[in-house]
């Protein structure tokens, strides 16, 4: 615990960052306003404008990634999430878990639903980000993925652990040390996913569906199986299937796995790649079977009783959405408040009883049993013993990887 | 009112103050362009010339992005991805013959035939834009769903048969199949071919009919010598305003198709959000870009019309 330095500014320092925004280059004027679109307007002319607006090179912004904490003087924070993913009242439009924040701590939370995908949402962060500006947002959530990029480009805080003392204590064992942020320095799960082979009964008429094999290889099913466009979900589900490990695989494993997934889709056997959107066509019986979400999963069981779930025998793939604060977030202190909240055990019962993804906090069982018994015994939202075992991550990738896999993946799925 | 009272009086002193008014009007249409021409340059010029320098430009996104004048990537995308392009072509000029074909006699029986109902049916046609573009594509997925009732009579008339046969579905389904993302796109932008055509039929004089009658020619006569060759401008219109944003769209084949039907948009899109290669994204945009230009220009010139609308 001792290891992390917060990265606090001293007095000095804090007062040549007000400084500088005031009045030093950063601040932005009128004058400075009309001087740069002149200059702009001048060279746009020239063929000199083509070269002069390349793309500087992340992570190197300038005066740290810090902003001057105003928590203590505004007490807000801004909370970034995606849709449907927090506790709501009866109405509809409120947010018990947070307002309960908002009574003990005196801290109110804006609450914005805008991230719907994580790489349309990087595209829309980084231009702040990597001209070293405030985002306007104090806490975002991302998966796994896209949380590790931000903190390898030194896109995201580092938290202060005296301000996070449940969370420290509570976060379940299993994902406490990823390879892209160990011991958690920079970020905390909000909900985990669990990533699951699905069926719809009535679709399948009596098929048997126990495996990835199974998905690729029955004839019966083509034309009626779909695999996620999340490109970590496919590859690693089918990585275990093919009896590799999803943390420690090679560039040649990859390739085996793209080879295997080209087949099924040349043969007709693979009917889309899709986001969110297979749990319609899952619960209509377009799809029989598919790659899929837990949390989707339990929600669609208890609206269609055909739609169920199996853990393959290989094992399945867990991941995370996390909670960052990004740089320059003006409310660090009550952002790590509110991340602290969320890791005690009656907010996180509360939050899990509705959303019913999987809880990345310890010890939330007996909570979430007086809330919802047959939610507390749901394998998809508390892990069992045999469930937690067969769970793997996907490795973080290199940038170069990841831009290699991702052009792989995307010549797999059509583009 | 003024300067005819001045000219009935004897020419003695020229009127001197016409003069500073016409002075001043100079620049008044400027002024009235100006906020035209800034939200051009704003919203078009600047984002174009960032686009074509970042299609130029080489590196990733640790160590940022320089110009090199790496032209390469224009060769490298086209020579990858030109199935995508030649598909995006096929399936919108696809949706733009349907959409001729299904809005044609709608838009001749809006403007001639359909009396009082004429506002009732505009509306009709113009109601789908009352809801999202999202929203309209995924109904289709309702509407065609494999158990339906659609699917269902195309397969009890051996419809889809042929279409297997042709290649525009596979197995027993229209969704995730071409005919499904060609379909959508001729729904999707149907509207854009009606309007242009009903105010171009709407304006020929329908006594230009009576006189083809007069003359002794038959209905069709009428049509294929009077009629369309006078509503050529709205055909034109309507099939640019159709096929250009039908080649660049990507919901549709997003949406309703599979692996086999990705077009241009959704590569660019792929690349831009997922592989990060944003000079390929831009390379994409801008070949994309010119492709489309040069069948526009061609096409007006064989179609000889330059009174669009």
């Amino acid at each position: 615990m001792e290891q992390y330095e917060p990265d606090r500014l001293t007095p000095a320092q804090a007062a040549a960052t007000r400084r500088s925004l005031r009045n030093g280059r950063a601040s932005l004027t009128r004058r400075s306003l009309l001087r740069a679109s002149a200059g702009g307007a001048l060279t746009a002319g020239g063929l000199g404008a083509l070269s002069a607006c390349g793309i500087p090179a992340a992570g190197r912004t300038a005066g740290g990634t810090a902003a001057e904490d105003h928590s203590a003087k505004e007490k807000v924070v801004n909370f970034s999430n995606w849709p449907e993913y927090i506790d709501v009242d009866s109405s509809g439009k409120r947010h018990p878990t947070l307002e309960a924040f908002a009574r003990r701590t005196g801290i109110q939370v804006k609450y914005t639903e805008d991230i719907n995908d994580n790489s349309e949402f990087f595209g829309k962060i980084k231009p702040q980000l990597a001209a070293g500006q405030d985002t306007g947002r104090d806490i975002i959530v991302l998966t796994d993925w896209l949380a590790a990029r931000l903190i390898r480009l030194g896109w995201a805080q580092k938290l202060d652990p005296s301000n996070l003392p449940h969370a420290y204590t509570n976060l379940s064992p299993q994902f406490r040390n990823p390879d892209w942020d160990p011991g958690r320095a920079y970020s905390y799960p909000w909900q985990g996913i669990s990533t699951v082979i699905a069926f719809n009964r009535k679709a399948l008429d009596g098929i048997e569906v126990k495996s990835v094999s199974d998905l690729l290889d029955n004839p019966r099913l083509k034309g009626r199986v779909g695999f996620l466009s999340e490109m970590r979900d496919s590859i690693g589900m089918t990585l275990l299937d093919m009896g590799k490990d999803p943390a420690h695989f090679t560039d040649d494993d990859f390739d085996a796995v793209i080879a295997r997934l080209q087949k099924a889709v040349d043969k007709g056997q693979i009917r889309r790649f899709t986001g969110n959107d297979y749990t319609s066509d899952l619960s209509k019986g377009d799809l029989a079977a598919c790659v899929a979400w837990g949390g989707d999963i339990v929600q669609l069981k208890a609206d269609s009783p055909d739609v169920d779930f199996v853990i393959p025998a290989s094992g399945y793939m867990t991941s995370t959405d996390n909670m960052l604060i990004p740089n320059k977030a003006r409310h660090k202190t009550n952002a790590e408040r509110l991340i602290d909240f969320y890791y005690e055990p009656e907010p996180a019962a509360e939050l899990a009883a509705y959303i019913n993804y999987v809880s990345p906090v310890d010890g939330v069982k007996p909570y979430l049993a007086k809330i919802d018994k047959s939610a507390a015994d749901n394998p998809l939202i508390i892990p069992d013993k045999a469930m937690a075992a067969k769970s793997h991550a996907f490795r973080s990738l290199t940038q170069k990887e990841e831009t290699a896999y991702e052009e792989k993946f995307a010549k797999l799925t059509g583009a | 009112m003024s300067t005819i009272t001045r000219a009935e009086a004897p020419e003695l002193t020229p009127a001197p103050e016409t003069k500073p008014p016409r002075r001043r009007g100079r620049w008044t249409p400027y002024w009235l362009l100006l906020p035209g021409i800034l939200w051009l340059v704003v919203f078009f010029a600047l984002p174009m010339l960032y686009q074509a320098s970042t299609s130029v430009q080489t590196g990733s996104l640790e160590e940022g992005y320089k110009v090199t004048w790496h032209f390469a990537t224009y060769w490298d995308a086209l020579s990858q991805y030109w199935p995508q392009f030649v598909r995006s072509v096929l399936y919108a000029a696809s949706a733009t013959i349907l959409c001729l074909l299904l809005g044609y006699p709608l838009a001749y029986l809006i403007a001639f035939r359909a009396g009082r109902w004429r506002n009732l049916i505009m509306i009709l046609v113009i109601a789908p834009f009352f809801t999202s573009f999202l929203i309209r594509t995924l109904a289709w997925k309702t509407i065609l769903a494999d158990g339906g009732p659609v699917v269902g009579a195309l397969n009890a008339l051996h419809v889809l048969d042929l279409t297997n046969w042709l290649g525009w579905t596979a197995g027993d389904r229209v969704l995730a199949t071409p005919l499904a993302v060609v379909c959508g796109l001729t729904y999707n932008f149907l509207p854009f071919m009606i309007l242009p055509l009903y105010t171009s039929l709407e304006r020929i004089d329908p006594r230009l009919h009576e006189a083809a009658g007069d003359l002794y020619a038959q209905p069709f006569t009428t049509f294929r010598k009077v009629t369309f060759p006078l509503s050529m401008p709205g055909v034109v219109s309507g099939t640019l305003l159709t096929f250009i944003p039908a080649a660049g769209d990507y919901v549709n084949a997003d949406l309703l198709g599979s692996t086999d039907t990705r077009m241009v948009g959704n590569v660019i899109q792929t690349q831009f959000l997922r592989i990060l290669d944003y000079p390929t994204a831009a390379a994409l945009s801008f070949i994309l870009m010119a492709a489309i230009l040069l069948m526009v220009t061609l096409y007006i010139r064989k179609s000889g019309t330059e009174d669009l609308v």
